[in-house]
């Protein structure tokens, strides 16, 4: 199987400029100051890479949205990574940091953006560090700062490190991050490509939707789409947590079965356990049941089912877990993470948390399970940012799909698992 | 305490103000620095960081208190934070987090009598492959059970 990005993760020394040379890497970038702007987002475009970060959006129309005028350009990295399950772009940061170095250079230079941020979540400090070594050998090398290679195209790189909070992952709250202020997300339009970071127009793209970008500009878009599945193209770094027996990222062509990514890469359920449920793209999208799961993880196929792939982190619950219990611990970290900018998902994420809590600890009312779903209508798309819907999908699915489990909760006036997890120790 | 950046900070911070086409853009990193120098953002630090800005002091503290790592209140001479989200949840979180704060004789979000840790419970740490997790000051640790968890705190001097 052909991989992009993690073949050399295993070896200490790709992290470094001389061995991340040595295995092929800054060739891309050389080809790419040699192309056209137009010629590089094409082959992006051809290679249907899709926004690693959640929204699936394809990078190359992205690119395309910035206005044809002259003002300076900004690119961003999100590298926020605060979506619970997700943990794939910490592997590239700290095992690869040349290969998304590389692909910033070149999508810079394709947006002839002269101005670069790492946007990076603060508890991320070796990773910030990796990255801030890596970037000062790019620099001595020439492939980053003035007229690089030759070229006449300059691209300043720098680490900004936010400092907690999860919101900070949606791009306009981002980009209020990096301007020093509160991550308050932003009304659109006007869109980041317009008015993005200092005002000017900006593209915020994910670590790994970066990192893809030099084996695209080596071996061509048509060969990269080719990897994955219609419409998604390549590979993508899955990120499988909880009861698993072999949890970790595994990179696997996009479009790749659900219940074989679970059952044949990561062994199966831990301790012989069956398989409750399944959060399958990161902590805010809709929980699957076990017969959901043999579907193509990709974009549509998971959409089809009413689901998404998101930010690629699967998150396996057991037989024997308590989902009001887990529901309880999303509420609790939605509350907690909700900017309080716009009043539906300040208070409804607080009540979520109220409710849900109540029912676990044997004091539900009858018509809670009615008032969290009326909670969820009168939250979701009614909100600056997508936190609100973030919080409800969960709600939603949890309780369409595990219902019985929250009627037993709230009818016996207890929590049936004696309100603990199951020990993981077998 | 006064409060007055290093000589290696005072040149990361000018360093950091040719970074950006904007000067409010160096609150973040700024207070990262306070952090990194004194344990906390203090009401001092708060001010300096003003000073060398020119922005009032309410404009830093409403930045301050927006993010939670920024430490507002002193914390002990280790900030112990164990994830208490989904995936650490799964595999023994809670239990973790009793155990700590039986062992250190504090709830989280106290510090113990001699000043030498702080426990805390946070969100999602972005390690969920390697539950449950922990940081102490910038250090991650991962694939915890009780005992690590002993062997690490004492192993803290």
């Amino acid at each position: 199987m052909e991989l992009v990005l993690t073949t050399h993760f295993g070896n200490d020394q790709y992290r470094t400029i001389g061995t991340y040379q040595e295995l092929g890497g800054y060739v891309a970038l050389k080809k790419a100051l040699g192309m056209t702007s137009d010629a590089i987002i094409d082959e992006v475009k051809k290679a249907s890479l899709r926004g690693r970060g959640g929204a699936g959006f394809p990078a190359g129309i992205k690119w395309g949205f910035l206005p044809k005028n002259d003002r300076p350009r900004v690119l961003v990295i999100n590298a926020d990574e605060g979506e619970p399950g997700t943990f794939k772009d910490r592997l590239i940061m700290s095992r690869g940091p040349h290969l998304l170095i590389e692909g910033i250079a070149i999508a810079a230079f394709a947006l002839n953006a002269h101005m670069s941020y790492i946007y990076i979540r603060g508890e991320f400090v070796k990773e910030a560090n990796i990255l801030n070594e890596a970037i000062d050998e790019a620099y001595a090398k020439g492939f980053l700062g003035k007229n690089i290679l030759g070229s006449g195209f300059d691209l300043d790189l720098t680490v900004h490190r936010g400092a907690g909070a999860y919101v900070c992952g949606e791009e306009t709250s981002l980009i209020n991050s990096l301007e020093g202020k509160r991550g308050w997300p932003r009304l659109k339009p006007p869109f980041p490509a317009v008015v993005g970071a200092f005002g000017l127009p900006t593209i915020v793209n994910n670590v790994e939707t970066l990192a893809d970008v030099p084996w695209i500009i080596t071996n061509g878009g048509e060969k990269f789409a080719s990897l994955g599945s219609e419409k998604n193209g390549g590979t993508r770094l899955i990120g499988v947590s909880g009861w698993v027996e072999k949890p970790g990222v595994y990179e696997l062509p996009c479009g790749t079965n659900l219940k074989d990514i679970i059952y044949k890469h990561c062994g199966g359920i831990k301790n012989g356990k069956a398989l409750k449920a399944v959060i399958p793209g990161g902590s805010s999208t809709p929980v699957l049941r076990p017969e959901e799961i043999d579907v193509a993880y990709d974009i549509e196929s998971m959409a089809k089912i009413g689901s998404a792939s998101g930010s690629g982190g699967v998150i396996v619950i057991p037989e024997g877990t308590c989902m009001v219990r887990i529901l309880g611990v999303l509420m609790n970290f939605y509350a907690h993470e909700s900017c309080g900018q716009c009043t539906p998902c300040r208070e409804g994420t607080g009540w979520f948390k109220t409710i849900v809590s109540r029912i676990e600890n044997g004091k539900g009312k009858p018509g809670d399970i009615d008032l969290l779903l009326d909670l969820c209508d009168n939250m979701m798309g009614r909100t600056v940012c997508p936190l609100s819907e973030a919080a409800g999908m969960p709600v939603k699915s949890f309780l369409t799909k595990f219902r019985d489990e929250f009627e037993q909760h709230i009818r016996d006036q207890k929590c049936p698992y004696g309100n603990k997890f199951q020990s993981a120790h077998a | 305490m006064s409060v007055a950046f290093s000589e290696e900070n005072l040149k990361e911070f000018n360093r950091l103000l040719t970074r950006y086409p904007d000067r409010e853009a160096v609150i973040l990193p700024s207070l990262h620095l306070v952090q990194q120098q004194f344990g906390n953002v203090s009401n001092e630090g708060i001010e300096y960081v003003a000073g060398l800005l020119g922005l009032s002091a309410a404009r830093i503290e409403g930045v301050a208190t927006f993010y939670t790592m920024y430490n507002r209140k002193a914390v002990g001479k280790y900030h112990v934070q164990i994830c208490r989200n989904i995936a650490c949840s799964l595999l023994g979180a809670e239990h973790l987090i009793d155990h700590v704060s039986g062992k250190l004789g504090v709830k989280p979000g106290q510090t113990t009598a001699d000043g030498r840790f702080t426990l805390a419970k946070v969100e999602c740490l972005g390690a969920c492959g390697t539950a449950p997790v922990m940081m102490v000051n910038d250090d991650y640790y991962e694939n915890l059970t009780a005992a690590k968890i002993d062997s690490i705190l004492d192993g803290l001097k």
